[in-house]
């Protein structure tokens, strides 16, 4: 049954078709209030839930369809759009499969997260997350660079308007920040889209913006010097790497939890994807001549934001530097371009998704009982809240990277496939390894032991069921993916290959 | 009478007409019959624009080569009798409140779109003369249509006075050239430039005549006049002058630069660039510190008309489709959002000032969401239709090698991402409490349908296609 279905397109539409449903609802009851209003916000929770949760259904059953013993892209769908050879055409393989999973895994949790952290405007709220929902599957599947362009830019939107909406103090400032950085950067990026239109019209003899035939172009090395750099200037903003990440802690900490959940899990990993996606077989050369620029600039992130996350006095700024770091092994590993660097990229950006969105979690547990995200606020947690100091252990854990968890797997990886090719890069990764065990264990400490020396602390509750409901599947993955990874690397081991054999083949080395 | 084709210009020539007993009807009747005439004026627009897109073909030229009649100048006449036709839909409303609702407001923009029409088919020097000044003494006379406000006086004026000093220019270049060419028809310059090659007086006619008509679409740095005007005219002539003359002006540009002077596309390719370069930096600088949403909007003009010189300067038939597909994005776009504009009544007058747009994103759901989808859209943020428009804008210049203006035009739109952000921003971020009134029906419409537009068009195949075709269709004419 499943064979004839468009399952990519319906990933995309449900999504939508659920946010026109809300939306249809907030038409017909546009006037209630009281208590009205506060059924209408559950009920439209209950939509959101249900519609994600059909989205995540469907997700699992196109990955247990998905065939992982070829590199060629599965269920393609093609449709001409636009004219020009600019089509609607979706497809996924082992590198971007998951993604989508892990998008459509973690929409259901953030929506049930929400529930009770959103004070007003739920519905419309609902609306925004189903739309983004739909766009972040949107980019992991586009294989037309146009399309894959107009999802990665439209995504600014509904976060835009999350974080401006709902988010904290200086969220004007932060919303803004964050589409300006981002925006900036995806123009340069549109623009070399436009030159490789071109570029590909003259080679191939037909016009055409098929990313999949684009990428046997081969291109004069030193035009990919600079459609390099452009497309560069898109991913580093997004991914963030250091030094255009100072839009990421402002985001993060102004963004409401889910906001930040879906931040960390997923639009970061945009970045990396597309390095995987375009950077690498489209611009080998330019890639070979700009890797010692990645790894200095992920060295730089490794071990900087490390230092800068030890220093923060707010929860979310710290787990955001973190997450700067964390994306330092991504960028790494990607750009050693050997089987263990690129599958350790993937690993690392998912466990990544996973751990992050779940200390965001965390965070949001206590910001909403107490209003605060101050470290010093905290204290002796453990005494009133074991469950909760129990998961906070399990993620931070999982963060340092400690064997077991998912998070070891992606460092060990990146850092095993860095080593081959630059001994002095591993070195510098080890040691911000060590400082993430400084940061993670000092806030660790900081909140759940010590004496309760605040009094407003006396009364907190521990977690309530939606919360364990809601964390409790992340813990499970991140040790599932901890002791057995070949979950996820059996998926990508072929596409993975398959990308560096071409890789290879094209900065003439052979494979 | 062989030679005069008059059935090609029907169109014109009932414009022209109907205006004209308009007029005599609205003198010899002592009460008030502007809404009548109105919507006489409104139904003659719609006729207009349909019998200009289907009696224009066979194509052909009419007063002996004064007047050209091809799929491109049906395209634009099209939009324009369209935009005209809604402008002047729009303004009905504004106009019976604010005790300005004469007759001539109507038959004016009847005058100034037949001017436009003639701008548009100009085959000749002094055609294009005539539609120029034709459409600019309309609407020198309907920014000042609010007589009893300083503003709109000063508006006018000033629009006046500088509207002569560039018709003076276009004058001086129209002369430069019969001088060094012998001629004024488009044919007959493109064969005597093909002939002949250039002269200084020449290029110096062509240059002249370029910054003539680029006061017309307030390119910098032309662009002196537009904030005041757009500010101190009444609203709904406002919205008027940003839809219809902009996509008359451009059109005519655009035939001018292809047709007699297609041969020496190196010499204008420098003006149009430099026009656009200063064009999208000035808007998207210059609208940074402005309150006014109707200077705003003023700004936001200069910086879209740099966009859409862009493709032209390309100078390719894919340029003017470009360039077409743009502006009509553009036209649907502003005509939806002055639509918004004219909705927004608090209980002392018109919301003019940013601030005032507070707390719209919880009184009035609906607009808000319009507004935000047109300035979404001309911040060119995909999926909105203004996203396509920049990219089949910029495509043609990439092709002419002229990638480094596109970047550029990258950037001054991402500048230009500021104040539309700060529109949204106030809308959905502040916590107002501006009470608007319920507005008009044929407004309210007129902006949701223009903001369907917006989100909706591209996302079904087919359409996207079939209007790219007649696009196409459209900008062979000139080629």
């Amino acid at each position: 049954m499943l064979e004839n279905m468009p399952i990519l397109s319906l990933l995309i539409i449900l999504p939508l078709l659920g946010a026109l449903v809300l939306m249809a609802m907030a038409r017909f009851s546009r006037n209630s209030t009281g208590e009205a209003r506060a059924q209408l916000d559950k009920n439209a929770t209950g939509v959101a839930l249900l519609i994600s949760v059909g989205v995540f259904i469907l997700s699992l059953l196109m990955v247990f369809q998905f065939d992982s013993t070829t590199a060629d892209f599965q269920f393609v769908e093609r449709v001409e759009w636009l004219g020009g050879g600019i089509e609607y055409h979706l497809g996924v393989d082992g590198i971007s499969v998951l993604f989508v999973l892990l998008t459509a895994f973690l929409t259901p949790l953030c929506i049930l997260a929400s529930g009770k952290s959103i004070e007003k405007n739920m519905l419309d709220y609902m609306v925004t997350f189903l739309i983004m929902e739909a766009i972040m599957i949107g980019v992991f599947c586009a294989l037309d660079l146009i399309l894959f362009y107009l999802f990665f830019e439209a995504v600014l939107i509904p976060m835009f308007i999350l974080i401006g909406v709902w988010g904290g103090k200086e969220r004007v400032y932060a919303s803004y920040k964050f589409f300006l950085y981002t925006l900036l950067g995806s123009v340069l990026m549109l623009a070399a889209v436009l030159w490789i239109y071109f570029y590909g019209q003259s080679e191939l003899g037909v016009a055409t913006t098929d990313i999949v035939r684009l990428q046997t172009l081969d291109i004069p090395a030193k035009a990919q010097t600079w459609l390099w750099l452009a497309f560069f200037a898109s991913f580093a903003v997004k991914m963030p790497m250091w030094p255009v990440h100072t839009w990421l802690p402002d985001a993060h900490v102004q963004a409401p939890t889910a906001g930040s959940v879906i931040l960390a899990g997923i639009l970061l990993k945009m970045g990396g994807y597309g390095f995987l996606r375009f950077s690498l077989p489209m611009f080998p050369d330019a890639s070979v001549k700009f890797t010692p620029l990645i790894f200095a600039l992920s060295v730089i992130a490794i071990i900087y934001t490390s230092l800068v996350a030890y220093r923060q006095k707010d929860i979310k700024k710290l787990i955001a530097y973190s997450s700067v770091a964390h994306m330092g092994f991504v960028t790494m590993g990607i750009f050693a371009v050997n089987a263990q660097g690129i599958q350790g990229g993937i690993f690392q950006m998912l466990s990544h998704g996973l751990i992050s969105g779940a200390l965001f979690f965390c965070v949001g547990v206590i910001y909403d009982r107490m209003h605060t995200r101050e470290i010093a606020f905290y204290g002796g947690l453990v005494k009133r809240m074991p469950i909760y100091a129990f998961f906070l252990m399990l993620f931070t854990m999982a963060n340092v990277g400690l064997p077991g968890t998912s998070g070891f797997v992606g460092e060990i990886l990146t850092m095993v496939g860095v080593y081959k090719v630059n001994p002095w890069v591993a070195a510098g990764a080890a040691l911000g390894m060590i400082l993430s065990a400084v940061y993670a264990l000092y806030l660790y400490r900081a909140v759940i032991f010590g004496e309760p020396t605040n009094e407003k602390l006396a009364d907190i509750e521990d977690m309530n069921r939606t919360e364990i409901m809601v964390l409790a599947p992340l813990a499970i993955f991140v040790i599932i993916l901890g002791v057995y990874p070949s979950l996820i690397t059996d998926v990508t081991a072929v596409s993975v290959d398959n990308l560096i054999a071409n890789f290879n083949a094209a900065i003439g080395q052979g494979s | 009478m062989e030679n005069l084709n008059l059935h090609l210009v029907w169109p014109e020539i009932l414009l022209a007409i109907s205006a004209s007993l308009l007029l005599g009807f609205g003198v010899s009747k002592t009460q008030n019959r502007a809404p009548l005439v109105r919507i006489i004026a409104i139904g003659i627009l719609v006729v207009f624009a349909l019998l200009s897109y289907i009696m224009g073909s066979p194509d052909g030229e009419a007063f002996k080569g004064a007047l050209v009649v091809d799929s491109f100048g049906r395209y634009t006449k099209f939009f324009i009798g369209i935009a005209a036709a809604l402008g002047l839909l729009l303004a009905g409303n504004y106009l019976e409140r604010e005790k300005l609702d004469h007759y001539e407001f109507s038959v004016l923009t009847l005058y100034a779109v037949l001017g436009m029409s003639i701008m548009v088919s100009a085959n000749n020097l002094l055609s294009l003369y005539i539609g120029v000044e034709m459409q600019s003494l309309a609407l020198y006379v309907m920014a000042a249509f609010n007589r009893d406000s300083l503003r709109a006086s000063e508006a006018g004026l000033k629009y006046f006075v500088l509207g002569a000093l560039s018709s003076g220019l276009l004058l001086y270049g129209i002369s430069l050239i019969y001088g060094f060419t012998g001629t004024l028809d488009f044919n007959n310059i493109a064969a005597s430039v093909q002939a002949d090659g250039l002269s200084i007086g020449l290029i110096g006619g062509l240059v002249f005549l370029l910054c003539g008509l680029a006061f017309k679409i307030s390119a910098a740095p032309f662009h002196m006049w537009t904030p005041d005007v757009y500010e101190g005219a009444p609203t709904p002539v406002t919205g008027f002058f940003a839809a219809a003359p902009k996509f008359a002006a451009i059109a005519l540009i655009a035939r001018l630069v292809t047709g007699p002077f297609g041969d020496i596309s190196a010499q204008w390719q420098q003006v149009i660039i430099a026009l656009s370069v200063m064009s999208m930096l000035i808007g998207a600088i210059g609208a940074l510190q402005q309150t006014n949403i109707k200077r705003l909007m003023a700004y936001s003009s200069i910086a879209n008309m740099g966009y859409a010189l862009v493709p032209l300067a390309a100078g390719t038939e894919a340029g003017v489709r470009g360039m077409l597909i743009f502006m009509t994005i553009y036209l649907i776009t502003v005509v939806g959002i002055f639509a918004c504009i004219l909705q927004m009544r608090i209980r002392d007058g018109m919301v003019e000032r940013i601030s005032d747009l507070s707390g719209l994103a919880k009184n009035n759901r609906g607009m808000a969401l319009a507004m935000t989808v047109f300035m979404l859209s001309l911040m060119g943020i995909p999926p909105l239709l203004g996203f396509f428009g920049k990219l089949f804008a910029f495509l043609p210049a990439v092709q002419a090698d002229l990638i480094w203006l596109v970047v550029l035009a990258l950037i001054a739109s991402v500048i230009g991402a500021f104040y539309y952000l700060r529109i949204i921003k106030t809308m959905w971020f502040d916590e107002g409490d501006t009470e608007f009134v319920i507005p008009v029906r044929s407004l309210s419409w007129t902006s949701a349908i223009s903001a369907l537009l917006l989100v909706g068009i591209v996302l079904v195949p087919f359409i996207a296609k079939s209007g790219q075709n007649w696009i196409a269709l459209a900008s062979s004419g000139l080629f």
